[in-house]
């Protein structure tokens, strides 16, 4: 049973122990310890197969409030948690569609409420199907728990739509990890339908354009080295690990996958992801925008 | 496994037009169905589907997607074919008919975009072969019926964007067609 992971050591993240290789999860699928988490943004892909005894987190239905535009509470979450069979100090891993993008939410999500003994899966689904993994379709039952969540922290990494206008403000950076398309502003849909969603296109004043996809290797999902990472996020863009940093997306899902690696893999010390992201910001009275 | 939509009260299109299975459906020509049935059909069935049947009935759509033929397009695929909106990586073809509908192609790169597959396989089957006035007139909200209310944005922005590129080709040539007279 590989407890030791020399490719992710090698590649030299700050903190190399919050990513776990496929290899480590195809070892620890019995662990009962170990809850393996698929979250994607494709529902179907889940129930047409998935790693053996992982549980779903859905990032709609179930990470999110029904009724206020909001994550659940702590009792949701308990209840979430619950049914998944996790316990407070059970070890969650991660791994999802969109080379991880929807895991590092559901990871980021999961860190509101304090579960540190969590990791993402490498690669995530793309890198696991490629390597000929097995699939399962039958959906595991695990005994439920009594689990018992803190009220969610929104202090530490998570930022609201005034905080990042007085951040803008100031000056600070930050990241806009969509599209250049929508970066810009540009119209993508054909000219003769109306855009949906957002009111206006373009990005807040002073961030800087890093689509969250340059994190990844298109050919396997898995993250790029701590050099390359460095390269783009420090070199390209003159990001310091010691700054105070906001990304953001469109719901706050994409820039969550940024967080990750910047918390994690360059071990940046304050980075907050803004979930209301451009949905909120793009259709906010009074709020300033750049194209 | 069995599919719980095969197992369904209510009588699938493929099964309301005469075919014994859903494979003998796909690999059927337009002209061997008749009549060839409506997204708006579709949609009423799928709305007597719950969760989990509504998930079998787009897994069993995404298992039969077969890609753009070579003799129609090959890579690298020209980006005005690609579907706006999507982050699947869609790309669509519409090939004219001798009897003037069009039969629709499709390519999804992402090899993961199971949604935007079953999608493809879905417009395909009820929009290959029908008036184009009609693919023109369709309403986006079908979608929202097939795949269910809980669809996401992004997800659902990027089915619509590849509604809009195949309405946008029968939009094409039912202008030309007025241009013409």
């Amino acid at each position: 049973m590989p407890q030791t992971m020399p490719d992710i050591e090698s590649r030299g993240y700050v903190h190399h122990e919050v990513l776990v290789s496929t290899d480590w999860v195809a070892a620890h699928l019995a662990d009962t310890n170990v809850r393996i988490i698929e979250s994607n943004e494709d529902a179907l892909l889940y129930p047409s197969g998935h790693i053996p005894g992982a549980v779903e987190v859905d990032w709609a239905s179930d990470l999110n409030d029904p009724v206020r535009r909001d994550y659940l509470a702590s009792a949701g979450f308990s209840q979430l948690m619950a049914r998944s069979g996790v316990k407070r100090d059970t070890m969650v891993v991660f791994y999802g569609d969109k080379n991880n993008w929807w895991a590092c939410y559901a990871f980021w999500i999961f860190q509101l409420f304090g579960h540190t003994n969590a990791k993402v899966m490498d690669g995530g689904r793309l890198k696991w199907e490629k390597e000929g993994r097995p699939l399962a379709r039958d959906v595991p039952s695990y005994p439920t728990t009594r689990y018992q969540a803190p009220e969610r922290d929104d202090q530490k990494i998570r930022v609201f739509r005034d905080q990042v206008l007085e951040h803008m403000t100031a000056g600070r950076p930050m990241v806009d990890v969509r599209s250049p398309q929508e970066y810009s502003g540009e119209r993508t849909h054909m000219p003769e339908y109306p855009q949906e969603g957002v009111l206006r296109g373009g990005h807040i004043p002073g961030a800087r354009s890093v689509p969250w996809a340059r994190a990844a290797n298109p050919e396997d999902g898995t993250f790029k080295t701590a050099d390359e990472l460095r390269a783009i996020y420090q070199q390209e863009q003159g990001l310091k690990p010691t700054d105070d940093v906001v990304t953001y997306c469109r719901i706050g899902e994409r820039s969550s996958l940024t967080w990750f690696v910047l918390t994690y893999l360059l071990g940046y010390s304050k980075v907050r992801n803004y979930d209301g992201s451009w949905t909120e910001w793009g259709n906010s009275v009074g709020l300033p925008i750049e194209k | 496994m069995t599919s719980s939509a095969e197992t369904h009260g209510a009588r699938p299109v493929w099964m309301r037009a005469g075919f014994a299975s859903r494979a003998d459906r796909a690999e059927a020509t337009v002209s061997d169905v008749s009549p060839i049935p409506s997204l708006e059909a579709l949609a009423e069935e799928f709305k007597g589907y719950d969760r989990g049947e509504r998930t079998e009935m787009l897994i069993d759509y995404a298992d039969r997607f077969v890609e753009v033929p070579p003799e129609v397009a090959s890579r690298p695929f020209p980006e005005t074919h690609r579907a706006p909106r999507c982050e699947s990586d869609a790309f669509i073809w519409a090939v004219d008919q001798p009897d003037g509908s069009l039969k629709f192609h499709f390519a999804v790169e992402n090899p993961q975009g199971l949604s935007a597959k079953a999608w493809a396989v879905i417009v395909d089957e009820t929009m290959s072969g029908r008036p184009l006035e009609e693919i023109a007139g369709t309403s986006g909200e079908a979608i929202f019926r097939i795949f269910g209310s809980d669809l996401s944005m992004g997800k659902g922005q990027g089915l619509l964007g590849m509604l809009d590129l195949v309405q946008h080709e029968a939009k094409k040539r039912l202008a030309a067609r007025r241009g013409a007279g």
